[in-house]
């Protein structure tokens, strides 16, 4: 039998308090798309659930110098956003292949992220838009870098009585492209095989800084150093790019393994084919903004 | 099991609901107020067949706790024909064009072109697929769903 009581506090000061008072027996619930979904599969719930869908103030995406995300909000509301679908491109693409319009209509960017999934959408086009995540504790913020947020396959450092308030990409992202490709069997409703996110900034055609980020790829997301290196100073060319995939898809970037969505071999073919084809449409979106 | 009562709209009339905590929004809907248009195919988020209106908005009651529905407005197949039982153009269009099969998905269906249009009276194909590609359909093979929600934009000038 299911149990469990639900609580839907109006402000993070009240959520604090909750999740001080209640410490490992509490669990928080924003959009709820994996969180109903594990309670129903396990048949096991958190004895309180802490929703956090009454902070409707961190449902919000802003620019001002920086790009802020608020906790709150949906994918539905970034896939909506104009301004992410000119300036971030590779998180609109992230967030608007999630699930479907019903999920998207609730599930959010916070979630997506603090669930930790090693395939989650938005985890890549984070990585490569150089993200950084706000938590709030009941002593205070602290501000973490997405690459060091991730610890394992659905763990991450947010301790158990932090919120995450805010998604923030920095203003030089502006200067860049980006894109993320979902590799899957169908258009929709399924997870990633494995997803490939390129953001680069060029200096008439030479690469002057890349980042390439990978998921499905390890136990959790991941950008591929060796091959940003790589592409470092390197002019926009077939064979320039080519190498890039080959050192993304190598045991020098990644962990692949054969599971039921797919093989080993066959992620690392993907990976090959789409730094390239992403570090392209990257390019072109650069020149399209500036 | 801990019970709440929680107030909102349901198809333009107020209502209140005392139900466990841990009860969904389609639970609530089929079990307390006996609308069983909204059904549970997989539970999970997956199929659409519970989808429903939440503010104007497509949402899957399956996974919507009802505890979240305080205050809100919530639309269901049952509510979106006229008082005097005249159909919606969405639910005639599916008619006219054999957009129903088995019937098992077709309120989800509908629902989810409800929110579509309602927002989008022109929608062009491929924001008709987008739109419904979380509602799954074992029966018709989409072609027939998809020309039924163009007629139904027509319908509607
Ligand atoms: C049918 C279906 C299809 C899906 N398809 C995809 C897909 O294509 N790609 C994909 O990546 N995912 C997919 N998902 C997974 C899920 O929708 C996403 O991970 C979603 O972004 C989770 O957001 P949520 O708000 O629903 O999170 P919830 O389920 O509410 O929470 C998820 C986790 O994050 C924690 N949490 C949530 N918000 C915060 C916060 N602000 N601070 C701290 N902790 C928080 C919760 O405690 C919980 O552990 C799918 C899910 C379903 C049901
Ligand atoms: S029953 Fe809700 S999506 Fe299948
Ligand atoms: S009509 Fe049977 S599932 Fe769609």
């Amino acid at each position: 039998m299911i149990d469990y009581d639900y609580k839907r506090p109006d402000s993070l000061e009240e959520v604090f308090r909750l999740l001080q008072e209640y410490g490992p027996r509490a669990g928080l619930i924003a959009g709820g798309t994996d969180v109903m979904v594990k309670i129903r599969n396990t048949k096991k719930a958190p004895e309180v659930l802490i929703s956090l869908r009454g902070l409707t103030d961190l449902a919000y995406i802003r620019k001002n110098g920086h790009y802020h995300i608020g906790g709150l909000t949906t994918h539905r509301m970034l896939e909506q956003s104009e301004l992410l679908q000119n300036e971030l491109p590779a998180l609109y693409e992230g967030a608007s292949r999630i699930g479907s319009v019903q999920v998207r209509n609730v599930a959010t960017l916070a979630g997506n992220i603090c669930n930790a999934a090693p395939s989650a959408d938005t985890a890549g086009p984070l990585l490569a838009l150089d993200a950084r995540v706000t938590l709030q504790g009941p002593d205070g913020e602290r501000r973490v870098p997405i690459t060091e947020f991730f610890t394992g396959a659905y763990r991450t450092v947010r301790k158990q009585t932090e919120v995450l308030t805010e998604i923030n990409i920095p203003a030089h992202m502006e200067q860049f492209g980006s894109a993320y490709w979902k590799q899957s069997r169908r258009k929709a409703m399924n997870l990633p095989i494995v997803g490939i996110a390129v953001s680069l900034r060029l200096d008439n055609d030479t690469i002057s800084d890349s980042r390439i980020a990978l998921t499905v790829a390890a136990p959790t997301p991941i950008r591929a150093y060796k091959a940003e290196e790589f592409l470092a100073g390197k002019p926009m060319e077939d064979a320039v790019l080519a190498e890039a995939g080959r050192i993304a898809a190598s045991p020098e970037c990644c962990t692949l393994r054969d599971s039921l969505r797919g093989e080993a071999w066959y992620r690392a073919r993907i990976i090959e084919v789409y730094v390239p084809r992403m570090a392209r449409l990257a390019a072109e979106r650069i020149k399209k903004t500036h | 099991m801990k019970k709440v009562s929680v107030s909102f709209t349901l198809n333009g009339d107020p209502v209140t609901a005392d139900v466990p905590v841990t009860w969904t929004l389609l639970k609530t809907l089929r079990e307390y107020f006996e609308l069983t248009g909204a059904k549970e195919g997989c539970g999970v988020g997956e199929c659409g067949a519970c989808t429903v209106l939440v503010d104007g908005k497509a949402v899957n009651s399956c996974l919507y706790p009802i505890p979240e529905v305080e205050g809100r407005s919530v639309t269901t197949i049952e509510g979106i024909a006229e008082k005097d039982g005249t159909l919606h153009p969405i639910q005639k269009a599916f008619l006219e064009n054999n957009g129903v099969q088995c019937g098992f998905c077709t309120s989800g269906m509908i629902m989810s072109a409800k929110a579509l249009l309602d927002q989008n009276p022109d929608p062009s194909e491929e924001d008709i697929r987008k739109s419904i590609a979380g509602n799954f359909c074992r029966c018709t093979g989409y072609v027939q769903i998809v020309e039924s929600i163009q007629m139904a934009a027509k319908l509607k000038e």
